[in-house]
């Protein structure tokens, strides 16, 4: 299947000198969500400005829907939305105005009854006559996302959708963003969040010094880097492992008083638990009494920072 | 897809003109007010006092064209140049860089309202002229089409300065420190026949020189510069303007990261 996005060799460099984007290769799936990772200054928003249009990038290529956005960028880029980091708009206009004033923009007919769907479902109807100035920061960013969908965009890219809302909303957001995916669109979110990557994203990517770390499917990553970490109590303290146990990759902590296990996959990989229960049976054949066992699974976060603090697992992974 | 969307450029010119009216004291009623006091005051005022006129016109009358086109010129200038500037400066620039809209449809837009306010306004102020002096358009059309052209060409540059502009500070700057003293300078109380040389010689090196007489000839038939030649440096600076413009959508200049 063609990818709704290609971008190749990507590059931007300031004029100060220093470079964003180092050569980026992506590809986006059709009807994907997909998360891009990475700390502050990672290159996340100036990769989403090069292919909204915002940054001009200093070389390679940026196809979207299978055509270049360079050439033909009036026609593609009616189709991509875009809801910025930051909470950028008239603030003295009203909420319905400032809605209707997008999809005009994108040159579309007024459509009442989409625009009213959209505001409905942003919970933002009965807020329609209101300055946008005197809504919440939440409300305010529920705008942002109202006037990127109100011309049906089939790309829509949210830079940070939920930076600085509370949870309850931003739960409720990622309902919205589910909802879209539903519908069809392909979605590309940067996020600090790796909750929201883990909870969302069918494919995630990080990125730091505007390189491309990796880029795989959420549970293939989690799988192939996440970790089941076991620590089990002993009934009784061991001044050493076992010969029976030196097959599992175990360690004792706490002066002996427990058995800490790491190995296996993580979440949707079986190996980790399954590890964990042989060495179960193990320390039961070799006598040895246990009276808790505390599993934890490796989640995105670790991986990410990891990912971020191990500089071996660049190499791997790029 | 086409190269114009007259809708997107609708959409722009609407949202800028509901921008003025919503800010309709600052933005209408104090130009007019202003522009009215220099009418009671130079020409009610001091005019009466000044037998003869100037160049056979009563001088209140004589000053309506050269106020006109003072106001038209700083507020054109800072209508377009505030326009372009305040998304910008907050960051909104983002919906209109991201939207599928080229430079046709963005001048149409910022543009085309901020002259459209500039004859609105220049309509208010002919009207409330009338109240203070006595004068008459000697040829109403021409009259129309030069404050037209004037204001589309000081839209454009205004339009320019906002994209240059990374301040308000410099915002402001150009309109106050040199479109008014050369406006001022440029024979909107005098004609420049009655300066002695060299400062007559002097005076026609002032741009303003040119739009003044230009429109005062529109009014009663008579100017110290050939119509023609006004005409045509008003349409070279609107040619300039667009060309420029037209370059910054190109390479993104001040645009565009």
């Amino acid at each position: 299947m063609q990818p709704i996005l290609e971008i190749r060799g990507l590059t931007k460099t300031y004029k100060g000198g220093f470079t964003a984007l180092k050569g980026v290769d992506l590809s986006i799936n059709k009807g994907e969500i997909f998360a891009l990772l990475g700390p502050n200054g990672a290159g996340k928003t100036t990769l989403i400005g090069a292919v909204c249009g915002l940054v001009r990038p200093t070389s390679g290529t940026i196809h979207a829907f299978g055509e270049d956005m360079g050439k033909h960028w009036r026609r593609l880029r009616a189709r991509v939305g875009l809801v910025p980091q930051e909470l950028a708009t008239d603030m003295f206009e009203p909420v319905l105005r400032s809605v209707n004033h997008s999809r005009g923009l994108f040159g579309l007919p007024p459509n009442p009854a989409l625009i009213e769907e959209i505001l409905r479902a942003l919970s933002l109807w009965e807020k329609r006559d209101a300055q946008i100035r005197t809504l919440s920061g939440g409300m305010k960013r529920r705008v942002l996302i109202a006037k990127a969908l109100a011309h049906e965009p089939e790309l829509l890219f949210l830079d940070e959708p939920t930076a600085g809302v509370d949870v309850e909303l931003r739960r409720d957001m990622w309902k919205q963003i589910a909802l879209l995916r539903e519908r069809g669109t392909t979605v590309i979110l940067t996020t600090h969040y790796i909750e929201e990557a883990e909870e969302m994203a069918d494919r995630v990517g990080v990125i730091r010094g505007g390189e491309i770390l990796m880029v795989d499917e959420k549970a293939a990553m989690m799988e192939r880097l996440g970790r089941t970490e076991a620590l089990i109590t002993l009934a009784s303290p061991l001044t050493e492992v076992p010969e029976a146990l030196s097959a599992y990759p175990v360690s004792l902590i706490e002066e002996g008083r427990v058995l800490c296990y790491r190995g296996g996959g993580g979440e949707g990989s079986s190996s980790g638990t399954a590890e964990v229960a042989e060495l179960t049976k193990a320390l039961t054949r070799a006598g040895i009494d246990y009276t808790a066992i505390d599993i934890h699974e490796s989640s995105l976060e670790d991986i990410f920072v990891n990912l971020l603090e191990g500089p071996e697992m660049q190499g791997a992974a790029a | 897809m086409s190269l114009f969307n007259p809708r997107s450029a609708w959409t722009i010119y609407k949202q800028e003109l509901m921008r003025a009216f919503r800010t309709a004291m600052q933005s209408i009623l104090a130009p007019v007010l202003t522009t009215t006091l220099y009418f009671v005051v130079f020409g009610a005022a001091i005019g009466s006092q000044m037998s003869g006129g100037v160049g056979g016109v009563n001088y209140g009358a004589f000053i309506v064209p050269g106020l006109l086109l003072l106001t038209i010129l700083g507020e054109s200038t800072s209508n377009a140049s505030f326009g372009i500037y305040m998304p910008r400066f907050t960051g909104a620039i983002y919906e209109l860089l991201s939207a599928p809209v080229g430079v046709g449809e963005t001048l149409v837009g910022f543009v085309g309202a901020a002259a459209t306010k500039s004859l609105i306004l220049a309509a208010i102020i002919l009207v409330t002229a009338s109240f203070c002096v006595d004068y008459s358009i000697a040829h109403p059309f021409y009259a129309f089409c030069y404050i037209l052209l004037v204001s589309a060409s000081f839209s454009l540059f205004g339009f320019i300065l906002g994209i240059w502009a990374d301040s308000f500070e410099k915002l402001t700057i150009v309109p106050m420190l040199i479109l008014t003293p050369l406006t001022f300078l440029g024979g909107t109380f005098y004609s420049i026949d009655t300066l002695p040389e060299p400062w007559r010689s002097v005076a026609m090196a002032n741009p303003i020189v040119y739009l003044v007489n230009g429109l005062r000839w529109t009014f009663y038939g008579t100017s110290d510069v050939p119509i023609g030649l006004s005409v045509a440096l008003t349409l070279l600076f609107l040619v300039i303007c667009v060309g420029f413009i037209s370059w910054v959508f190109r390479t993104g200049w001040r645009l565009r990261t």
